[in-house]
């Protein structure tokens, strides 16, 4: 036994940001091993250069943005190569965002809508100044070369 | 079930930050305040609590509601979390009525905070972001706002609203707010300001917007038996109703209009319904809450509403969400005066349209002016609806400018997400 034990002591600051209250800062930082799961064809299709949907067995309900199950009926779906062009279904241009994309603004976000697909897909429209979006105006699909395997691997431009 | 009634209410001022409190604490004021309100109520006489908060991210602290309940002293008694993105507090409010009409409690309090200042405003965004799809929506540029614009982008297509209709709702709610000393954010605006404000995602500005906000709300619910013993200046929730959509906008179907019973199929025989532009869980909601209410005519059977208005566009599609208007006839019923005080001057000329009678929408200033702290803001909504039935805001407020000449029926509405869970109470004076 030591009556006198101490603890070791070390270096390290903590950075002070106020004292009354007493206000620190901490960091905090994750790493996630984010599956795609079911989900995981749609990225390994944009690698290829392939836009998939899901179309239900069942009830022929077309999804632009795949799902492996019918919303309307609970039917299992399956794969289909959605068309490469579409439209401006709606559109917003960011001027501000999550910290994740600060720095890429402003970019443009729209929805496509595609003839016979039932849903719409969220993507980034490049190529047209803000004021040239339109609703209705037509789009097609591009496709990052160095696949990141995100929704982001494909983008539209004006058509 | 058996009747469930709101005894009291207690709330802190919401503003941009609380650094001297931590989210334990605004909690403990807001629920002294409610005690302090019925001189009865003995903190032995709760049987439990439903706790009201949105993220963990911004706590950096897991089971949170835990503490809360351990420093009002409520241990060993039942809580529970609940959560449900922006709808948190109107979900917690209506899981206190459920545990009350259930019979599982005679009192039960509803206890709700968020604490927003502990990150920057941009990481705050981002955490709120995630609240959408993290395979397909967020990476693409995960933005509250930005899906709002898109949604609002479509209701002006298909209805011809206008940009102005929408700053009117701002200059509203935040005029409504300079009475309401709660309030984040108070201010006396014009259309051009609203207008030449910051662009945030187009067509957008910032005063379109809601901000982020430190703040606690407490609601105690009673049962007849506890709210008569306790003396209590009770107030019946009379309807609860709730509604989801798909998680992604994109996922919207685009199909049938469900109708109030005030609507006629015809008058929507060409509208692809919900699409991106309306909400149709807050239909489903108002739905719901209606037939428990026993009301065919929204308009003229409520004398008030409290609905959640992150954005001034939200504002506007909620109103038809509500039958209060008809789908495409938001815009129109803002320009016609219909959503304002009858008593306050807002600097602004309506159209003279008397298609609608006035029906005060946010007369508390609502989400635009008081602020959002997440898991209070529909607990707030239930506090400012109370002490209107109550017919004491002077009391509570200091300032009487907001007290409606004796209403008998108000409306709370709460909103997660781009309209994945919504609720819809309806309380009603006794
Ligand atoms: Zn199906």
């Amino acid at each position: 036994m030591n009556k006198n034990a101490k603890l070791p002591e070390t270096e390290d600051g903590t950075a002070l940001f106020n004292l009354d209250p007493i206000i620190i800062k901490y960091h905090y930082e994750i790493e996630y091993l984010h599956s795609y799961a079911q989900d995981s064809p749609f990225f390994a299709g944009l690698a290829k250069g392939r836009l998939l949907g899901s179309r239900c067995g069942a009830c022929s309900y077309t999804y632009a943005t795949p799902r492996s199950h019918c919303m309307e009926c609970g039917g299992a779906t399956e794969w289909v190569e959605l068309p490469q062009r579409g439209r401006i279904h709606t559109f917003t241009t960011c001027h501000f965002g999550g910290e994740a994309f600060l720095k890429e603004t402003p970019f443009t976000l729209i929805l496509v809508e595609f003839d016979g697909v039932d849903t719409l897909f969220l993507s980034r429209l490049i190529g047209a100044e803000p004021d040239e979006a339109a609703i209705g105006m037509p789009v097609r699909a591009r496709f990052v070369r160095n696949s990141k395997f995100k929704p982001t691997d494909v983008y539209f431009v004006p058509a | 079930m058996r009747p469930v009634y709101m005894i009291s209410g207690g709330i802190t001022k919401f503003a941009k930050a609380h650094p001297e409190k931590d989210f334990r604490l605004m909690v403990k004021e807001a629920f002294d305040y409610a005690m302090a309100d019925v001189p009865a109520l003995d903190r032995r006489e709760i049987d439990g609590s439903v706790c009201s908060y949105f993220s963990d991210h911004f706590t950096r602290q897991l089971k949170a509601g835990a503490m809360v309940q351990d420093y009002l002293g409520l241990c060993s008694k039942p809580s529970r979390r609940v959560e449900g993105g922006g709808a948190t507090g109107g979900l917690s409010f209506q899981s206190g009525w459920e545990a009350v009409a259930s019979g599982r409690m005679d009192v039960c309090l509803v206890m709700g905070f968020e604490t927003m200042s502990r990150v920057n405003t941009w990481k705050g965004n981002e955490f709120i972001a995630l609240a959408s799809d993290t395979n397909f929506d967020f990476p693409v540029g995960g933005f509250y706002t930005g899906y709002y614009a898109m949604m609002v982008r479509r209701h002006m297509h298909e209805f011809g609203t206008t940009v102005e209709q929408m700053a009117k709702v701002a200059v509203k709610n935040h005029a409504n707010a300079l009475h309401n000393p709660y309030a984040q954010s108070p201010a006396r605006l014009t259309i051009d300001d609203v207008r030449s404000a910051p662009m945030v995602a187009t067509p957008l500005t910032i005063l379109d917007c809601c901000q982020m906000s430190d703040g606690a709300a407490v609601t105690i619910l009673a049962s007849e038996e506890a709210a008569s013993r306790l003396g209590a200046a009770p107030v019946l929730i009379s309807g609860v109703g709730s509604g989801t959509d798909a998680m992604r906008m994109a996922d919207r179907p685009h199909g049938k209009v469900p109708l109030l019973p005030h609507e006629n199929e015809a008058d929507y025989a060409h509208l692809k319904y919900p699409g991106v532009h309306s909400f149709r869980g807050g239909r489903s909601a108002a739905a719901l809450a209606y037939r428990m209410a026993g009301i065919s005519d929204p308009l003229r059977e409520l004398d008030f509403v409290e609905l959640h208005d992150a954005y001034t566009s939200s504002e506007i599609q909620t109103y038809e969400d509500l039958g209060l208007c008809r789908y495409g006839e938001g815009g129109s019923f803002v320009d016609a005066g219909a959503p304002f005080m009858p008593n306050i001057d807002y600097g602004l000329e309506f159209s003279g349209e008397n298609r609608w009678p006035r029906i005060p929408v946010n007369p508390s200033g609502g989400l635009l002016a008081c602020g959002h702290p997440v898991g209070a803001t529909g607990l707030m909504q239930a506090i400012f609806a109370f002490w209107q039935l109550q017919g004491t805001i002077e009391k509570h407020l200091g300032d009487a400018t907001l007290q409606l000449p004796e209403p008998k029926r108000g409306l709370i509405h709460s909103h997660a997400g781009t309209g994945t869970y919504i609720t819809v109470s309806i309380l009603e004076g006794v």
